[in-house]
């Protein structure tokens, strides 16, 4: 019967989303589809992955609507339908930003995502390059109606590389798969259920997977971040390098976050939908010696300043083409020292503590005031 | 070509000898410079008196803190990236348990400068700070004799302690606690 159905269909569906017609291969999800045609037409995903298999329909954000379901049954769709897990068929006429309806149902759902969540953006690390934050302007849904206690956790500590900020979750449960897919062993998991349920590791266990780094990619808030980058920098004041090393265990191909020299913090390089990127079909995940261990500019290959799109605040460092300024006092002034130079370094007290080579983040503990130095 | 009827076309015969000796204009200088000693004067005397700011007059910045002396700032780096002339550099750290009466959130600014010498006085610091941690305040920088005294550090900028030290508090709140 089911080989009898597979003789019938054609080789591939045509699908019209947004008025675009693509061909796609049978099998394809209108959200792959979708991303095939790439641009505004892609709905956003939060917990849709396409490199962790069995994620999605979680999050509700790629709701999009069917006008016709196929050319043998032009029926429309009675609901929006979640476009991650949902197949596309022959002839099927999707609408996605040129319908109303599916973009007030996703200013509701982007709604219902920040009930809870805690809206630290000022404090959060992942601010600058968080999916939910920049779902939250598209949809003009920055601010919050809520008016009652949001959940909070007893904080965590889910070992030495991963900072857990229970509260920003939005259980889209990409970390999970991650920790199912990429390593061994999974020693965390979400507990308990409705309102109460958390990503907690059993009993506290640190997670000390070699790969289990990536959960700090896939998440699309801040509430899995680096914890030795935690609080060194914002986002935006970093500048993305593309680089690589030969690494046994991962591909080596990574991007540094950099501050002048240091580097800060070191994340798979990702393409344009915010995923990780793949090289010749495989998923470029990194592994953990790479992302906490290396973070010496001579243990890397510098390849060049990473494209980040021109919209994001990240482009805001103005890093593509910097050129370290010369020195020039020395030849205006004929070798001579200048009599009433004000060097900034020895009156400033900022970049006084060597920051990006503490294992976490800076507590008062590494500024002491002067007045106690001397 | 005239483009107005305004303009006066230079007179340039010689001066006669009553005007060489320049008696008229020089009365009619002094005329005038006698006239403001009986009109308002333009200055005061400055550190007794005082002029009134605007109410939207943006002086030096002033870091804030809230009712319970807690600062405000969590170094977001909103204000360093608004800046335009690019003079505020900021350290965040984390919030050390036994520390929540320092700091209002779990991250804090460490090290907070302004150069004073960059700072143009546009204000877009505070319009980008969502923290209500910076505002400016109704008095100027003041002067100094070396450059090095224009790098204003956190200690600088900080509000006075609104409960250990209520009535300087209340000064560097200034006209801004009225409204």
């Amino acid at each position: 019967m089911a080989e009898e159905i597979k003789k019938e269909a054609p080789a591939n569906f045509k699908v019209t989303i947004d008025n675009i017609t693509i061909e796609v291969a049978p099998g394809t999800t209108i959200l792959n589809a979708a991303r095939q045609i790439g641009g505004d037409v892609t709905p956003p995903a939060m917990c849709y992955y396409s490199k962790l298999q069995g994620s999605g329909g979680k999050c509700r954000t790629c709701l999009v609507e069917v006008a016709a379901g196929s050319t043998a049954d032009p029926r429309p769709m009675p609901k929006l339908v979640a476009s991650c897990r949902t197949n596309v068929m022959d002839g099927m006429i999707v609408k996605n930003i040129t319908s109303d309806r599916v973009q007030d149902a996703r200013a509701g759902v982007v709604e219902f995502l920040l009930l809870n969540h805690p809206l630290d953006c000022p404090i959060c690390d992942q601010a600058g390059e968080c999916h939910l934050q920049d779902l939250g302007y598209e949809h003009g849904k920055e601010g919050t109606r809520y008016e009652f206690k949001r959940r909070t956790f007893e904080k965590e500590d889910i070992g030495p590389y991963i900072q857990l900020h229970m509260t920003r979750c939005i259980l889209c449960y990409r970390c999970t798969y991650v920790a199912d897919q990429l390593t061994n062993n999974r020693v965390h998991g979400i507990l308990d259920r409705g309102d109460h349920a958390e990503i907690s590791t059993y009993i506290s266990k640190a997670i000390d997977n070699d790969f289990s780094g990536n959960m700090i990619d896939v998440c699309p808030v801040g509430a899995l971040t680096d914890k030795t980058f935690r609080f060194k920098n914002r986002v935006w004041f970093t500048k993305p390098m593309d680089a690589h090393r030969d690494c046994d265990k991962c591909c080596g191909k990574v991007t540094l976050w950099q501050r002048g020299d240091d580097v800060l913090r070191v994340t798979a390089r990702k393409d344009e939908g915010g995923e990780v990127q793949s090289y010749e079909g495989k998923p470029g995940w990194i592994c953990n010696t790479c992302r906490f261990d290396t973070k010496n500019t001579s243990d890397w290959v510098i390849e060049g300043p990473t494209k980040i799109n021109r919209h994001s605040v990240i482009s805001q460092g103005h890093y593509v083409g910097l050129v370290k300024p010369k020195e020039t006092i020395a030849e205006v002034m004929g070798g001579r020292d200048p009599k009433l130079l004000m060097d900034i370094h020895s009156v400033s007290g900022v970049n006084s503590v060597e920051i990006a080579a503490l294992p976490g983040p800076a507590t008062s503990k590494n500024f002491i005031p002067e007045s106690k130095q001397e | 070509m005239r483009l107005t009827n305004r303009s006066v076309e230079v007179n340039r015969k010689p001066m006669t000898f009553l005007e060489s000796i320049y008696l008229w204009n020089i009365m009619k200088g002094m005329g005038i410079t006698i006239s403001h000693l009986f009109k308002r004067k333009a200055t005061i005397k400055y550190p007794e008196q005082k002029r009134s700011f605007s109410k939207v007059f943006r002086g030096l910045h002033v870091l804030n803190r809230d009712a319970e002396g807690r600062e405000n700032c969590t170094a977001c780096g909103l204000c360093a990236v608004a800046c335009p002339a690019e003079a505020i550099t900021m350290e965040g750290a984390e919030r050390l348990p036994g520390e929540e009466h320092l700091y209002r959130e779990e991250k804090y600014a460490a090290k907070y400068e302004i150069n004073m010498l960059r700072c143009i006085f546009c204000g877009l610091c505070e319009e980008a700070c969502p923290k209500d941690a910076i505002y400016l305040s109704q008095t100027f920088a003041p002067a100094n004799y070396g450059r090095k005294g224009f790098i204003y550090k956190k200690e600088d900028l900080l509000i006075p302690h609104p409960v250990n030290e209520p009535e300087a508090y209340q000064k560097a709140l200034g006209e801004k606690a009225s409204h």
